[in-house]
């Protein structure tokens, strides 16, 4: 069964080096690099390991900013078959949901020619972070939904399922999906391997597509800014801790500074589990 | 049985109290008479907010997550704010237990207990356990017809995954891992606090036009409420119809290492970051732990190195801990991590480096050689507990 899936990869800023601006309290992006979402490329690793299992192809879709072909060149690079960038004023200031509309609408078109049975996203988008995407995708396209994932056990092609394992808070659970399946994968799912020269070679002559919202059928006022429920109605600075109180055991000894900590930390109330 | 909501609502009074009538059937059941009546059907999905019926705010709902009659303790956490937003909002705080009715009666008695003044009781074995799309369903009919003004989840596994899955049902603003939550007095909307870009910065989310307005909270970001035994409410049950047959099925579940105790909830936190070295390091933290009654987190580069599961990192792609204490070994303090533990009453940091930004945030910070100072803390928790057991046998003899 030759499987067709469908990476949704998002251009983010590296949010290591994002800095706040003490005086507004804005963020300051200049000078900060774009990089691929990195729960994104867990996600590309899948689609590429279920292609080696079951044969088929990978479509790679992004929705951004004309920069974010850059993203989709390097997930070219991997060996994706197609890249689509969903382009256009219209998706600007999108929240979750609208992204989910924008993105749907693609998947579905995409599907016309080619039917899907994956749709596989990062766990999490790490300048949103908020991981709403990939569940809005697999209800809005009626898919199966598995969030999550921590290991994938595989393709079953005759009964037309995937299992794989979702890490819950008090343990792991494996899960059996029919075909097609919305998926989001986390970073212990896999390991991202390097892109192969000759991969590299051959992306350099793939195209990226750019679709804008008059190639994919969308009801317009769902999309970008005025199509989203949410709105950021303030943004500031974290709170700051104040620093505290720091010894330095090089000026006594370390005893003395367990110590001295320690009697801080009874003074403020800690109490010790004397059942030890 | 005193309807709760009567209540609050009268010595909130700003919001015509005393137009939106008191039994607890009329709560959901008045709110669709009044729209149908004034001419705008209620639409299936998303409801505008100009289509409310003036002066009368639906309910804070909690989704409570469940396995079998055990509830996540977050449920409990968000049972307690939703019940003071429901104060400022002039309305009532109500569970939603979606399960079997032997577990869902229970949860609902526990409910009230933790401050639900409803539990909507759905009972149906294919809620067990729990699978997105038929939670998603019911969730969402629910949430249609008694129109709740805000649904809150545990920002969990299950919570995110079902969150986005109603919002995009319900074509609904969904604000996730809200760190605070308030009733804007003006606007009486929810004002959702989040933190953005990696947690550089607080973004304040509203969603002005539609609703439910839906957020999920992290475990352990809002205190746990009181328990007011034999507290009691109104309990609404239904017995949804779903299909037997889902597209998506358990197989199996395998629960974490009993040994490993969870990260959420403990009274004090040891985590270890890549000064550690080596995984063998990774004892002293334990014995330390062990000593204060904790248990051992670790930051993504401990993580990252293998010496530590996944489970216990702590961060914004980690899990978010708020214990007494705090300690933070060979940890350098990315925003990233503090992301995750800077909301714990108090931090300790153990660094070699005078500038680490760990330091920053500590209450109390010790600069030296981790394997120096945390030999030496274990040495002095060890001298006072000793101490502390003598003087209790003195004192009892
Ligand atoms: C999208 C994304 C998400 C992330 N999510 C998380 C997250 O959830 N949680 C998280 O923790 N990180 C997260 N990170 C990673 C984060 O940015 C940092 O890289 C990470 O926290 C660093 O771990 P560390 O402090 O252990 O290591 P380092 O930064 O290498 O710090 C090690 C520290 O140990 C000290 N040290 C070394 N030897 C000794 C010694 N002998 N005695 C005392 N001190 C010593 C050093 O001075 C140094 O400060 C994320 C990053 C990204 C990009
Ligand atoms: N603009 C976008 N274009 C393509 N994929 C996206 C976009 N936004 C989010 N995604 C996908 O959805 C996942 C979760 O993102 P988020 O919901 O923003 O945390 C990401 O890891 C991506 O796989």
């Amino acid at each position: 069964m030759a499987i067709h899936s469908v990476v949704c990869v998002k251009q983010v800023p590296d949010t290591t080096q994002v800095r706040i601006d003490p005086d507004t309290g804005s963020l300051i992006r200049q000078g900060i690099p774009s990089v691929i979402n990195p729960f994104d490329l867990h996600a590309v690793e899948a689609a590429l390991k279920f292609r080696e299992e079951q044969g088929g192809s990978i479509t790679a879709v992004s929705m951004g900013p004309p920069q974010a072909e850059e993203t989709l060149r390097k997930v070219l690079g991997f060996g994706v078959d197609r890249a689509i960038l969903l382009t256009d004023r219209a998706f600007a200031g999108a929240d979750t949901l609208a992204t989910t509309h924008a993105l749907a609408a693609a998947i579905r078109k995409i599907a016309a020619a080619e039917p899907v049975d994956l749709v596989i996203c990062g766990k999490q988008s790490i300048d949103g972070d908020t991981g709403q995407v990939g569940p809005g995708l697999a209800h809005r396209l009626g898919m199966s939904q598995v969030t999550y994932i921590c290991g994938l056990e595989g393709i079953d092609p005759e009964a037309g399922v995937i299992r794989a394992w979702r890490q819950l808070e008090k343990g792991r659970e494996q899960l059996e999906a029919k075909l097609p399946a919305a998926l989001t994968i986390t970073e212990t799912c896999n390991h991202i391997r390097y892109a192969s020269l000759p991969d590299l070679i051959a992306a350099a002559d793939k195209p990226v597509e750019v679709w804008t919202v008059d190639d994919i059928e969308v009801d317009r006022t769902k999309l970008g800014l005025k199509g989203s429920p949410t709105r950021v109605n303030k943004i500031f600075a974290p709170p700051v801790r104040e620093r505290g109180e720091v010894l330095v055991a090089a000026e006594s000894s370390a005893a003395d500074a367990a110590a001295k900590i320690m009697d801080r930390l009874t003074e403020q109330g800690l109490e010790m589990g004397l059942a030890g | 049985m005193p309807d709760e909501s009567k209540k609050t609502r009268a010595s909130a009074g700003k919001n015509n109290a005393d137009k939106a009538g008191g039994g607890k059937a009329a709560t959901a059941g008045k709110n669709n008479t009044d729209r149908a009546s004034s001419g705008k059907a209620p639409t299936a999905k998303g409801r505008k907010l100009r289509e409310r019926p003036k002066g009368k705010i639906g309910e804070v709902w909690v989704v409570i997550e469940c396995e079998g009659d055990v509830a996540a303790g977050v449920s409990w956490e968000l049972l307690g704010i939703a019940r003071s937003l429901a104060t400022d909002l002039g309305s009532r705080p109500a569970a939603v237990i979606l399960g079997i009715d032997v577990h869902c009666q229970e949860l609902a008695r526990q409910s009230f207990e933790r401050g639900a003044a409803a539990a909507y009781v759905a009972d149906h074995p294919a809620l067990v356990p729990f699978i997105t799309e038929p939670h998603c369903q019911v969730l969402a009919a629910l949430a249609r017809k008694h129109s709740p003004e805000v649904i809150l989840l545990g920002a969990t596994t299950r919570g995110r995954d079902l969150a986005s899955a109603v919002a995009t049902e319900m074509e609904t603003g969904l604000t996730a891992d809200c760190t605070a939550l308030e009733i804007d007095p003006e606007s009486l909307l929810l004002r959702q606090t989040r933190p953005a870009f990696g947690g550089n910065i607080m973004a304040t989310i509203i969603t002005p036009g539609h609703r439910p307005q839906m957020a999920t909270v992290r475990p352990g970001v809002f205190p746990l409420p009181e328990t007011v035994a034999g507290a009691t409410g109104d309990v609404i049950a239904s017995k949804p119809r779903l299909a037997a047959q889902q597209t998506v099925r358990r197989l199996e579940f395998l629960p974490n290492p009993e040994e490993e105790v969870a990260l959420q909830g403990a009274h004090v936190v040891v985590s270890g970051g890549r000064g550690m070295r080596q995984l063998k390091n990774f004892a002293m933290l334990e014995e330390l732990a062990r000593e204060l009654g904790g248990v051992v987190g670790a930051s993504r580069g401990a993580v990252d190195a293998g010496w530590v599961s996944p489970r216990r990192q702590v961060g914004q792609t980690g899990q978010t801990v708020r214990p007494a204490l705090y300690i933070a070994v060979g940890i350098s303090g990315a925003i990233q991590h503090l992301a995750g533990m800077q909301h714990s009453d108090m931090i300790m940091a153990i660094n070699s480096d005078p500038t680490a930004p760990i330091f920053d945030i500590a209450d109390y910070g010790i600069v030296g050689d981790l394997f120096e100072v945390v030999p030496a803390l274990i040495a002095e928790v060890k001298k006072r507990k000793a101490a502390a057991a003598k003087g209790e046998s003195v004192k009892t003899s």
